[in-house]
């Protein structure tokens, strides 16, 4: 259920870009999705083809980017990417580490076209 | 026909957030201090709610707002039972509560009343992570019985709380909890978070938890002032 809004959320901006641009359509989303941001994307993929049904971005195609959840060590300086299981600093063992990356989720541009145009 | 890229760099969560910033004016003006509790369903959260108000009230003025995915009004019911108003949301089958359900909430509660408001979010270790309600502190209860291995899991939840409660310390002598794997895994993720190991059965622990509570009500009224 959460994607669902989420996905309302994605549609409502590409929306408000794509009628500022002067769109007739919108081909493509470029999405950009951070390892902690906990959204999946196939389910999103999933609202995304019920709830554009007869809207400016029916039939558009969503692109995630995934960024991997990046963290600095605090004790050495050492900044490393997270793919699997949360774990101490590889470096120096250390715990105090900070989160830097990985939290992105945003919609990073659209592609559209525009009617009465030729290319 | 002319394709063109157009950039956006817009933050999905971004309508949800502004709602929240001015759920947090509205709380702010009023002096309330606002916890937004999330946890995984049977941890506790209910039980730490009534061990909360046992023990601050009637001194400190509390009001609670009840997510639920049902029309059940067991908690609130709980809850109303102590004489302290309760809300109940029901988000309709959605997962957690957002921003504009809880702004209808609060539009239930008379914060001229209220020291101290308590959310209880919907039991869920995902996705209430993701929408911020505008509340002071965020608040995580795990309970021993859950297992070690939940920061690993669902790490988003620890993000940006602010206080990590473990619940059910009384089951210790009965369960492989590994505290210090469980710790290690939230450190990880967030270094300034305060724990508090609390047993609602016995009472254990609930003190200093209420005493953090405590001085962060009168710091918020301080600056309501």
């Amino acid at each position: 259920m959460h994607e669902l809004s989420v996905t309302e959320s994605i549609l409502n901006i590409a929306k408000k870009h794509a009628v500022k641009a002067n769109a007739s359509r919108v081909t493509d989303i470029h999405i950009v999705i951070g390892a902690l941001s906990s959204i999946v994307d196939d389910s999103v993929q999933f609202y995304w083809d019920i709830i554009t049904q007869e809207t400016i971005c029916a039939e558009a195609t969503l692109h995630f980017k995934r960024v991997p959840a990046k963290l600095t060590c605090q004790d050495c300086g050492h900044t490393f990417d997270i793919q699997d299981e949360l774990s101490p600093c590889p470096i120096c063992g250390s715990i105090r580490v900070k989160v830097v990356g990985g939290e992105e989720f945003w919609l990073e541009s659209i592609e559209i076209e525009r009617e009465g145009e030729t290319a | 026909m002319t394709s063109e890229n157009v950039p956006v760099v817009e933050s999905i969560m971004n309508a949800n957030d502004q709602v929240a910033m001015m759920n947090r004016k509205i709380l702010d003006d009023a002096g309330v201090f606002a916890i937004n509790i999330m946890a995984s369903p049977g941890s506790g959260k209910t039980s730490t709610i009534l061990r909360t108000i046992e023990a601050l009230a009637p001194e400190i003025r509390i009001a609670v707002i009840e997510g639920d995915t049902a029309p059940v009004t067991i908690d609130s019911d709980k809850v109303k039972a102590l004489g302290i108003p309760a809300v109940q949301i029901n988000t309709g089958g959605s997962c957690h509560l957002d921003a504009p359900m809880f702004n209808r909430g609060l539009d239930q509660v008379d914060l001229s009343n209220v020291d101290l408001l308590i959310i209880e979010n919907v039991g869920n270790l995902i996705c209430p992570a993701g929408f911020m309600l505008g509340s002071h502190a965020n608040v995580v209860i795990a309970s021993i019985p859950e297992g070690d291995d939940k920061p690993y899991k669902y790490p988003r939840i620890y993000r940006g709380i602010e206080v990590m409660i473990i619940n059910k310390m009384d089951l210790t002598p009965y369960v492989d909890f590994d505290m210090d794997y469980f710790r290690k895994g939230v450190q990880i993720l967030n270094q300034d978070v305060i724990f508090f190991n609390i047993s609602c059965k016995t009472g254990e622990g609930v003190p200093e938890w209420t005493n953090w509570l405590k001085n962060r009500i009168k710091q918020q009224k301080e600056k309501a002032k």
